[in-house]
């Protein structure tokens, strides 16, 4: 089973709850992903709208966990004060650590970010850093305490999938141990279960199930194709070659001979 | 006294937070705070007092990804 910081999970699917067309559409898509966690965010709060408040009654009724962010923060600063203010907010000290280093890319700024995954750890923060595939940036990010790791598949958003294979193989063949979420940049089914056929522990989603034309449709797919990737892993898959290899046996063909 | 909150000016005639946010229509409201980039939690709300000019940030769940 999925541990992350000391928390088994049954599922593999975490998901995101932004770029929903309705809040309706969102609650028959966590249920339908199966997802035991969502990811959720902080924003300003206008005292006539309160739509903060309507937000968080649909989250606490789902009964899932909820992993903070600190999306849009460009700063360790901004990461820090954003995290404190989740913690109080959510009541858990989870935190998936963003600090956005480039706007057109929304790569991750990994010196910010290793800087305030060193703080937060220190304060007892659970830590997802949003990170690269770079094997010295993960290396940092263990070492200043976070034990797991959010390793981009593309530019969040994208749909694109898992953009270097190679760096993710290593990535993972790296750090065997470590709970690996391939977080951002997945945009169908079968790039989750690549990731998970790959090796890594879960994936998370958001745009490609929120944008897509039937959100609860498309999440349930989602929750079969990470289900499959891990029970593809699990199974061994082959190593691919590049010469033909006849299934059938060659001994006993006849015509021959 | 006008102080910053989410980025709009507004007038006060509180000058501790809580008050403030009372003031703001933010009673019984899920929240949380910062004045000046600073975290103000819950329990310090009541005793963190304001000045002209300060910038107040009121912030709620919120979807995310």
């Amino acid at each position: 089973m999925l541990q992350l910081y000391a928390t088994p999970l049954r599922s593999r699917l975490l998901l995101g709850t932004a770029r929903y067309p309705s809040p309706a559409v969102l609650t028959e898509a966590v249920r339908a992903s199966r997802a035991e966690v969502v990811t959720v965010a902080l924003r300003r709060e206008s005292s006539g709208e309160r739509a903060g408040q309507g937000f968080w009654s649909i989250i606490r009724e789902l009964g899932v966990r909820v992993l903070p962010n600190t999306a849009g923060c460009h700063s360790v600063k901004e990461a820090v004060t954003t995290a404190h203010m989740a913690r109080e907010v959510f009541g858990t000290p989870w935190i998936k650590l963003e600090v956005i280093g480039e706007d057109d890319t929304l790569q991750p700024d990994v010196f910010g970010l290793t800087e305030a995954a060193r703080v937060l750890c220190a304060e007892g923060f659970e830590v997802f850093p949003y990170t690269t595939e770079d094997l010295v940036v993960a290396e940092r990010l263990l070492a200043a305490g976070c034990r797991v790791l959010m390793p981009w598949g593309a530019p969040i958003g994208s749909g694109r999938g898992l953009n270097n294979l190679f760096g993710l193989r290593a990535l993972r063949a790296h750090f065997p141990d470590v709970p690996l979420i391939i977080d951002a940049g997945i945009g169908v089914p079968s790039h989750a279960a690549h990731a998970l056929e790959l090796g890594f522990d879960a994936v998370l989603i958001n745009t490609a199930v929120a944008q897509a034309r039937d959100p609860a449709q498309m999440a349930a797919a989602f929750a079969q194709a990470v289900e499959a990737g891990w029970a593809a892993r699990l199974a061994g898959p082959i190593e691919p070659r590049d010469l033909a290899a006849p299934s059938t046996p060659v001994i006993g063909t006849a015509f021959r001979g | 006294m006008k102080i910053l909150v989410n980025g709009a000016w507004r007038e006060t005639s509180a000058t501790e937070l809580s008050p403030v946010l009372e003031e703001l229509g933010y009673g019984d409201s899920v929240v949380t705070t910062a004045v000046n980039g600073e975290f103000v939690a819950v329990g310090v709300r009541p005793r963190t007092r304001l000045a002209e000019g300060d910038r107040v940030e009121v912030l709620a769940p919120m979807q995310g990804g």
